[in-house]
């Protein structure tokens, strides 16, 4: 527990020390340990179900305990998958020459620390400390190197995610008030029935993580941000970091939302995500630059993960957990996918000096390595079999299905299909013979395989979705020994 | 059509602040008194500070502070990233203000005083690390104002050690209570008020730094990063 | 109604004031002191309402702590953000590049 902890934190100021090169060395080897600490993690809470953490020794609601169960277990593996392969990538794909690029590494570092904290975190206000150190890494990552046009993203980027942070903050705010607690869990045990002053807290930290997670239509900010930053960077925020608030969002929609909650607002949330898919999937389609396309493609995603909160407010039990499987899946392999996509995206660009989607013509005969990863990373994105993504949008379609909300699998449907379009829209500029130029450069094989190691993963997912999910149903116990949580 | 937006929008607020006042008017009559003060009274004397505020933040919240103070590190670093080396020491900015000359001589010295009472006094009533790091900031920029030489504000190996020197120390604190076999972040009971101390000396420090650093990093220089992709 | 539940009811009226300021003004800085304003509100209301019975309590005084850093290292970084955004390109606020992806809150 402490190693998952300390080793991000203590490689960031180590990393800050540090130039490029040797700081890339030192994070390599900081990576190993953490991919090792967080399969340990994994293994003992397979063995033994989820336990709760008091950090400092001092038990909630007076400290801050870290939740462990099967799910926060999952993402922090899931983690330590996407920022390694996103790490190893930025080792070779940034200029080592650049003075600033020595500040990716203790910033990439920070970032992974503030993911693990929002993942493990009970605590309502340890959450919006843990979301801030994201943010604000995500916008130093994102404004590295300080041309206009990154610092314009970044700062619409940094006024988004502040706006949501504060957001967030006056609902907690509004909740310390009335429970005197910010123990998620002490907070879920008081709450007897529904009153109209908590709705107004969890509609304000609804909203205010809506935003951060790019919900359309508060999705403005996204598009440039993801779509300017070096190509790790937009993996790293496009698979991982807007998955941090929309997993805050939907654990306090499991916990409260029964109490607090009401169809009108889980219908109208659900709405506002089919939407997301089918104008950020069209929005993809015509997007003149490489990038452009997939952080709409992103937008799109993240509106099917929206879904969860219909799909499980006032359902049966077992269909309400389909859903979250479904759910967890869908933010698995988008996460893998996105990234694969991302990366090679950025090899693409690599070799093609731009970052039209025109300018890609001819580059199948120099690269189709990484137009085959990008292509394996569209199937999933698509949802066909036998991808993570068609696994998840199968567990969605049953769960809308048996719950009676039938109109939701219109937008499923619709979503793989608008996918395909700007998957094949790509596909089709690249295949193009235009023949006046052969001026392309090769970027090493390392930098081609993680793309493809990615894809693979996302698309093997469906086929390992039931051990993968079984970790989710793991017993939590209440009251675990902290001594034999040190790993 | 910019009307009908100012109009929507103050409506819009209006409402907010409605609902608001709405929901804190009924959190305020349902209130229950919870037991965390109580709590927090019986466990103080185990904490090592006297002052419930300073044993809060750096003992049973200290994760809080430990994640809040890494903020602070990834702001100045961002902000040092877009600086450059020979801007710092920017004549131009220099004040040539004679009266400001005098005064310096006099304020520095004091604040420097009044940021090592801060720093004293957190221990037993308001005051810590993060007052007393601000002072100290507010110091180096007096004199970074009257053109006192700097040279530590460089960016080089000094400075980034003395934006991460806090973090690393309080985050030392926190893994040798692991390693002893405590949970993350605990301190051994007997040795709390000194470990506090330690960190609160090395949190001042690296607040001050941070703090100036991003003052001084706010000039900016021509040099930057040509897009991705755009090579031809 | 106790002083406490006076300044949380203030510091609602600065929210208030501030989200109208953060969305109609165009000026960064601007939006930035917006920003400030509604934070120091969402301050207010943490510590007015949780003092408003039982007295001081330490607690939420420390998580305004602790918010107050987090406040000023974003806006300090915003500061920096903002100033060499105007040194390379002469604009102090987002509107002189329109695009049409649809926009949102935070543009």
């Amino acid at each position: 527990m402490a190693g998952l902890l300390f080793t991000p934190l203590a490689w960031a100021s180590l990393s800050l020390l540090l130039d490029f090169r040797k700081g890339r060395c030192v994070s390599w080897l900081g990576m190993v340990i953490q991919v090792l600490v967080s399969l340990a993690l994994w293994y003992a809470v397979m063995e033994r179900g989820g336990f709760s953490y008091a950090l400092g020794g001092w038990e909630a609601p007076l400290g801050i305990a870290l939740r462990v169960d099967g799910l926060a277990v999952t993402f922090v593996l899931l983690t330590a998958a996407v920022a390694t392969a996103c790490g190893l990538h930025a080792g070779f794909y940034l200029d080592a020459c650049k003075p600033w690029q020595r500040y990716f590494w203790p910033l990439f570092w920070f970032l992974w620390a503030g993911l693990n904290g929002v993942w493990l975190g009970a605590d309502l206000f340890n959450l919006y400390v843990s979301l801030e150190l994201i943010s604000l890494a995500a916008v130093g990552l994102v404004a590295l190197g300080g041309e206009a046009a990154a610092l314009r993203a970044a700062l619409r980027y940094l006024f988004a995610a502040l706006l949501g942070s504060l957001a967030y903050l006056l609902g907690v705010a509004l909740l310390y008030g009335r429970f005197g607690t910010l123990s998620l869990a002490l907070i879920d045990e008081q709450l007897a029935s529904c009153e109209p002053a908590l709705i107004v807290a969890l509609l304000l930290m609804l909203a205010g993580l809506a935003l951060k997670t790019a919900l359309f239509p508060l999705h403005g900010w996204l598009p440039p941000a993801h779509g300017i930053a070096r190509s790790p960077v937009s993996a790293l925020l496009s698979g991982l970091v807007v998955k941090a608030s929309f997993y805050i969002a939907a654990r306090l929609w499991l916990e409260l939302g029964d109490r607090l909650g009401s169809p009108w607002l889980a219908q109208s949330i659900g709405a506002l995500g089919a939407a997301a898919v089918v104008w950020g999937s069209w929005l993809a389609f015509r997007q003149p630059h490489l990038k452009q396309v997939v952080a709409y493609s992103s937008v799109a995603q993240i509106g099917y993960l929206f879904l969860l909160f219909p799909l499980t407010f006032a359902v049966a039990e077992p269909v309400s957990l389909l859903a979250q499987q479904g759910i967890t899946l869908q933010v698995i392999s988008h996460a893998l996918a996105k990234a694969a996509m991302f990366l090679a995206a950025g090899n693409l660009i690599l070799s093609i000096r731009s970052k039209r989607v025109d300018a890609l013509a001819g580059v199948s005969h120099f690269l189709p390595f990484s137009l085959f990863s990008f292509g394996l990373a569209g199937v999933s994105l698509m949802g066909l079999p036998p991808s993570g993504g068609f696994a998840a949008k199968w567990l969605l379609l049953q769960a809308s299905l048996a719950s009676g909300q039938w109109w939701w699998v219109g937008v499923l449907l619709l979503g793989g299909v608008l996918a395909a379009a700007y998957v094949f829209r790509i596909y089709r500029a690249s295949f193009l013979e235009v023949g006046d130029s052969d001026d392309f450069y090769h970027p090493p094989q390392s930098l081609e395989a993680i793309p493809m190691i990615l894809a693979l993963l996302a698309l093997g997912l469906g086929l390992v979705a039931e051990p993968v999910l079984s970790v989710l149903s793991l017993p939590f116990e209440v009251t675990a020994d902290v001594n034999e949580a040190q790993l | 059509m910019r009307r009908v937006r100012l109009f929507v929008t103050l409506l819009a607020c209006a409402g907010l602040i409605v609902a608001l006042a709405a929901a804190v008017l009924d959190v305020a009559g349902a209130a229950v008194s919870s037991e965390l003060p109580e709590q927090l009274r019986a466990s103080l004397e185990r904490s090592g500070v006297e002052h419930p505020v300073t044993a809060v933040l750096l003992n049973f919240r200290s994760y809080d502070t430990l994640l809040e103070i890494g903020v602070l590190v990834i702001a100045g670093m961002a902000g040092i990233s877009l600086a450059s080396t020979n801007s710092l020491e920017d004549p131009a900015l220099r004040s040539a203000d004679s009266l400001l000359y005098a005064l310096q001589r006099w304020f520095v010295p004091v604040m420097l005083l009044l940021a090592a009472y801060l720093l004293w006094a957190g221990a037993y009533r308001p005051g810590g690390a993060f007052q007393a790091g601000a002072v100290l900031a507010a110091t180096g920029v007096l004199m970074r104002l009257g053109g006192l030489p700097m040279a530590f504000i460089r960016p080089g190996i000094l400075l980034r050690l003395g934006l991460v020197i806090g973090f690393a120390v309080f985050l030392l604190v926190a893994v040798v209570g692991a390693l002893m076999g405590e949970a993350f972040l605990a301190y051994p009971a007997t040795m709390a008020g000194l470990l506090i101390l330690t960190i609160e000396v090395a949190l001042t420090l690296s607040i001050g730094m941070i703090l100036l650093a991003l003052f001084v990093a706010a000039p900016v220089t021509d040099e930057h990063e040509p897009e991705e992709g755009a090579g031809s | 109604m106790s002083s406490a539940l006076l300044y949380a009811l203030a510091g609602v009226a600065l929210c208030g004031i501030g989200l109208a300021g953060f969305l109609l003004l165009n000026h960064l800085l601007r939006r930035l002191l917006a920003f400030n304003l509604i934070g120091s509100g969402v301050f207010l209301v943490l510590v007015g309402l949780a003092q408003h019975r039982g007295g001081p309590d330490p607690v939420p005084q420390a998580l305004v702590l602790t918010g107050i850093v987090v406040a000023i290292a974003a806006t300090a970084l915003a500061v920096v953000l903002i100033r060499r955004y105007f040194h390379l390109t002469g604009r102090t606020s987002f509107k002189a590049e329109s695009e049409g992806d649809g926009g949102g809150a935070g543009s």
